[in-house]
């Protein structure tokens, strides 16, 4: 099969991105756009070289928030998802109240952390929280609801107990949907912590975003979004790599492939 | 009977009031490393038995004694192995074979100090069933009869004195299967353990089992009780015999004889 595959494949994605950001150009250009109202990738890249430092403060900023909240999701994604996994009674109890948490808007929450926790990181790390968890717990969840029945009959026949099941089989059975989920939730909890950010902070590239929009800096807007989508690309990379370290039995037909 | 090591005795199994039993008035007996058969058309309540067997499921009515005690929760002292493998993918092999040492007593408290002699032991037992040299593959990198021999050493590392079989070698084409006869035939043979075999192939339970019961359709109830009286050891070849085709025939007529009632 490998053989049978183009050499430049591997190079697409940064194909078509060239292509998008050359058409984006030439119409910016040719249309003479402004600035103001949108801004061609040169201006982009120029106005991210000319505020690199102050840009890097906010990103750090946004970046520790997101892991912080993205740390407290996957504990208690995983703790909620053990939980809601391996006991129906909990899974009949929980699950339509998370589904029901899950479906507000986070956006219309912050203003209710500002109250709580005032302007700044506080909020931030609990928006990027309460959007990552949720993807987590369901996928942890899942896995451990659907354990062959007659493996556990196997294990429960020589006197194992559900901690035993859970430990033996459930965990390392979920492995590879818990790190599928974190891919979802990793980019989830950058969207929470911008938005949050966007709406009540001092700092951060949300806040970066929000003052140069009203001073219709659009250059500088746009360099937010894209090194907002750098840092949740990488992150991306980082938990898909880790994902194909630790379950690689869970993908070996791909391997074997390729 | 009291000497017997397997007693079941008028037991009905209602998994709930709704639907009704799923066996009926279920007796039989195992002696001591006797090898019974279990056949009878799909949902007959075949694995039911072997869930009351193991422990799994306490019967409705009537009891289940098993090594002279009666059984009333997980019995520890069975192995099974099921249609489908059932392996563990992140797993080798050997340590899919080790894996009812890590639950079972005695064996689980001293686990990580003989780890080094329960290799050894799961090894020799893969060597047994001839997979020797494939320790330390995954399971989906072996062919389905491979599989199947690890489920099977795993059943029976623990040394259990109960085997309970369910439909095994259903999933393999035929020559597979009758290679995998042999394995267990062997391995029965050495280990003197109990058998009791749950399968729908009738040459397959007359040519490993000393007794073959024959079970109706749901509620399951036992229709008749066969022994067959082939001279051990047996090789392959006795499944082609005239004697071998007549009980295969007794024991068909009594599956069509559920079909048309």
């Amino acid at each position: 099969m490998a053989s049978k595959r183009p050499k430049w494949e591997a190079w697409s994605p940064w194909i078509v991105l060239a292509v998008i950001l050359l058409a984006w150009e030439a119409i910016c250009r040719g249309f003479e756009i402004s600035d103001f109202i949108f801004p061609a990738p040169t201006a982009i890249a120029q106005s991210l070289i000319q505020y690199a430092g102050p840009i890097a403060g906010h990103a750090m900023q946004t970046f520790w928030s997101t892991m912080a909240g993205f740390a407290l999701g996957v504990v208690v994604g995983l703790l909620l998802g053990v939980i809601v996994g391996s006991s129906r009674l909990m899974y009949t109890a929980l699950y339509p109240l998370m589904v029901g948490f899950n479906s507000i808007p986070k956006s219309a929450f912050v203003p209710v952390l500002v109250v709580w926790f005032g302007i700044g990181t506080v909020p931030a790390i609990l928006t990027a929280f309460v959007i990552c968890f949720f993807p987590i717990t369901v996928n942890m969840a899942t896995g451990l609801a659907t354990i062959e029945p007659e493996l556990e009959d196997v294990l429960r026949a020589l006197g194992a107990n559900r901690m035993d099941v859970l430990l033996k089989v459930g965990l390392p059975r979920s492995l590879p949907y818990f790190f599928g989920s974190l891919k979802v939730a990793i980019t989830l909890a950058f969207v929470g912590s911008v938005v949050s950010e966007t709406i009540a902070a001092n700092d951060g590239i949300g806040y970066l975003m929000m003052s140069a929009g009203s001073q219709m800096r659009m250059p500088l807007v746009f360099a937010g979004l894209t090194v907002i989508s750098v840092m949740a690309m990488a992150m991306y990379v980082v938990f898909a790599v880790l994902e194909k370290r630790m379950t690689g039995w869970a993908t070996r037909g791909m391997d074997a492939r390729a | 009977m009291p000497d017997a090591f397997v007693a079941v005795d008028h037991v009905d199994l209602a998994y709930d009031e709704a639907s009704g039993n799923a066996v009926e008035d279920v007796s039989l007996s195992m002696r001591e490393h006797e090898f019974i058969a279990i056949v009878g058309p799909s949902g007959c309540g075949k694995s039911t038995f072997m869930k009351l067997c193991s422990g799994l499921l306490p019967p409705s009515k009537g009891t289940v004694v098993v090594n002279g005690r009666p059984v009333s929760g997980p019995l520890k002292i069975v192995g099974m192995a099921f249609q489908n493998s059932t392996l563990l993918p992140w797993r080798t092999t050997l340590q899919n074979v080790l894996l009812p040492l890590e639950i079972v007593e005695p064996y689980r408290s001293s686990f990580k100090q003989k780890r080094a002699e329960y290799e050894a032991r799961a090894s020799a037992l893969l060597k047994s069933v001839g997979l020797e040299g494939f320790e330390q593959k995954f399971p989906w990198e072996l062919s389905g009869g491979m599989q199947q021999r690890t489920s099977i050493c795993r059943a029976l590392v623990h040394e259990p004195k109960l085997l309970l079989l369910d439909e095994p070698f259903a999933a393999l084409d035929a020559f597979t299967r009758e290679e995998l006869w042999c394995v267990l035939r062997d391995l029965w043979a050495l280990n003197r353990f109990t058998v009791a075999l749950v399968t729908h192939d009738l040459r397959e339970a007359t040519f490993l089992a000393d007794t073959v019961y024959v079970m109706s359709k749901r509620p399951g109830r036992i229709l008749a009780r066969r022994e067959i009286d082939l001279p051990r050891p047996r090789e392959l070849e006795v499944t082609y015999s005239d004697r071998f085709a007549e009980i295969v025939l007794e024991l068909r007529e009594h599956i069509g004889r559920i079909r048309k009632a």
